[in-house]
């Protein structure tokens, strides 16, 4: 069966940097996958290079069969392949509904409209009330982002990755900066959604990764140390010694 | 500048309301568009100040389109105005003198020139597109300078407009170019509120607000730009045209580098993003001009640049900004 994401000899460089080396993996559809690491292992360059973020310095994406290296940001977005950011890129000074209502028209190909206002969009707006809703975020729809707690700004960062209706969804640490108890919650929602949309993401918080993750790729210094499932990458000593040669030197 | 309705708030307090934009009409916005009627009748020695200030008012209302809306910053967009301002005189001169022809020639034009110049414009940061838009103007200054047989170079060029509907002359009391520019402003107003309060103006605040995140949403950002940058443009053209029609005469300072620079200033005064910011801003900035520079004519420029600083350091967004934050904080501690 075809992945439905798929990455051959991905490479990125910065002078004599090697952020990303020769990277090649690929990710089931409907996969539950997480990508780990030690800090500056080059996990977020790693998604810049497949959500077009950042262009390659060489090798390829494919989204099934087709080769999307060369495809701009926006339009991998509308094939299917959603973000979100490690660190809150959200709209300071536009509502929580605003911002969901906005990616929602943007997804329906009616964001370029100029002859109704925002509020007959009345398919966009319901839809974007039920996502608040569904992320309990309703409370706060009304509200600038910008004044939100921290916290709910990393929902609105969800919220918007989903009013895309992605079928691959890569998150790039999502509980990052949380309470535990709200990260589990945070999980729970991205664990329910439905089961053919492929999810990746970035994830320092191991308990998370062993409870969510179905299969887990280890990146050190920008290459795949290992991939496997969480019971053999646990027993791996190689990653054993990443983690513990991190906790010790740390 | 959503206009906002909250009268079923105190039944759904479960759920609050969904506040969007949603193109109502607000009183204080009524009265504000009475004003320049009012004035039509109460101050008639001013009309032709006044068409002037309602021209200008359009021509911000125009940058603030692309720098308060899409946030383009422009030093140059005062090329579209003197294009405008160009075409309507060129057209009347050789072709017909039909004043609405004559905006709508300005129109096409100045959009077209603009659709060239947002392949540029859309590339680069802040300062890049500061400089790109400053040498275009600097370039079709010059050009035009150098042109001086088709634009008259320095000294300009005059023309004599048709009738308006072939009924009414420009007289030099102003009376037909008040009502005239008033009309055409009004009209052109309700395209740019509908415009910002639509799907296309909330992609542009977002591209604003959080240009990184648009293309993780799927959006087109160079292509949004480049629409509002060419309508921008357009209605640039309108005002320029409605200018030269009124005051029967273009000028190769339509086209300088000052008006791109004092267009700004007046857009900051008034405050960005909020389409009446422009209109405020210029007519502030006009009447302040007419006012400082016969009190004292050298250094009229002082004052303008001292309420200039104090507004930017003080009330962030402008009047308008200041005004809107004083209202949330005093107006709403009764209820």
């Amino acid at each position: 069966m075809t992945p439905a994401l798929r990455t051959q000899s991905l490479s990125k460089t910065w002078g004599a940097f090697r952020a990303n080396s020769d990277i090649t993996l690929e990710f089931a559809s409907g996969a539950r996958h997480a990508l780990i690491g030690p800090n500056g292992a080059g996990k977020t360059t790693f998604i810049n290079l497949l959500t077009g973020a950042l262009p390659p310095t060489s090798g390829q994406v494919f989204l099934g069969d087709e080769d999307i290296t060369a495809l701009p940001q926006h339009a991998r977005v509308k094939r299917g392949m959603t973000r979100t950011f490690q660190i809150n890129t959200l709209f300071p000074g536009l509502t929580v509904l605003e911002s969901v209502v906005l990616a929602i028209c943007e997804r329906q190909g009616r964001a370029g409209i100029w002859r109704h206002t925002v509020s007959r969009q009345r398919e966009a707006v319901d839809e974007a009330a039920a996502l608040l809703e569904q992320l309990r975020l309703s409370a706060e729809r009304n509200a600038l982002t910008k004044n939100l707690a921290y916290g709910k700004q990393r929902l609105v960062e969800i919220a918007l990755a989903l009013a895309t209706k992605p079928s691959i969804l890569l998150l790039d640490e999502p509980a990052a900066g949380i309470p535990a108890g709200e990260s589990t919650e945070l999980f729970e929602v991205i664990a329910a959604l439905p089961r053919e949309v492929t999810i990746v993401f970035i994830e320092h918080d191991m308990e998370l990764v062993f409870r969510f993750a179905e299969r887990i790729t280890v990146l050190v210094a920008g290459k795949v140390l290992v991939e496997g499932p969480p019971v053999e990458i646990q027993r791996d000593p190689r990653v054993k010694e990443v983690y513990l040669g991190e906790a010790q030197h740390g | 500048m959503s206009a906002i309705s909250t009268s079923s708030a105190a039944a759904a307090n479960a759920r609050p309301p969904n506040l969007l934009p949603d193109g109502r009409w607000r009183p204080l916005e009524l009265a504000f568009w009475l004003i320049p009627i009012a004035l039509y009748f109460v101050a008639p020695d001013y009309r032709v100040l006044g068409s002037q200030v309602l021209i200008t008012g359009l021509f911000a209302l125009s940058l603030d389109l692309i720098l308060g809306y899409a946030g383009i910053v422009s030093l140059g967009h005062a090329a579209f105005f003197g294009l405008g301002a160009y075409a309507a005189a060129l057209l009347a001169k050789h072709f017909t003198g039909d004043p609405l022809i004559g905006l709508v020639v300005a129109a096409l034009v100045s959009a077209a020139a603009g659709w060239l110049v947002s392949f540029l414009v859309v590339r680069g940061n802040d300062l890049t597109r500061l400089m790109v838009t400053l040498g275009i103007g600097l370039m079709l200054w010059e050009a035009a300078n150098k042109a001086s047989f088709i634009t008259g170079g320095v000294d300009g060029l005059s023309f004599t407009p048709g009738k308006l509907f072939g009924v009414w002359s420009f007289d030099l009391a102003g009376n037909t170019a008040y009502v005239y520019a008033l009309v055409v402003v009004f009209v052109v107003f309700l395209f740019a509120k509908r415009l910002v309060d639509s799907p296309l103006g909330l992609s542009l605040r977002g591209i604003r607000e959080g240009g990184k995140r648009m293309p993780a949403i799927g959006a087109p950002v160079v292509v949004r730009l480049r629409t509002i940058f060419t309508i921008a443009a357009g209605i640039a053209g309108i005002a320029g045209a409605l200018l030269a029609q009124t005051t029967q005469f273009a000028s190769i300072d339509t086209l300088g580098f000052p008006r791109s620079a004092e267009l700004m200033i007046m857009l900051v005064l008034g405050g960005t993003g909020r389409l009446y910011g422009a209109l405020v801003g210029a007519a502030i900035f006009m009447i302040a001009h007419d006012y400082l520079s016969a009190i004292d004519p050298v250094y009229w420029e002082f004052w303008i640049g001292f309420f200039l600083v104090l507004i930017v350091l003080f009330a962030h967004g402008g009047i308008l900004g200041g005004l809107a934050a004083l209202r949330a904080r005093f107006g709403r501690s009764g209820s």
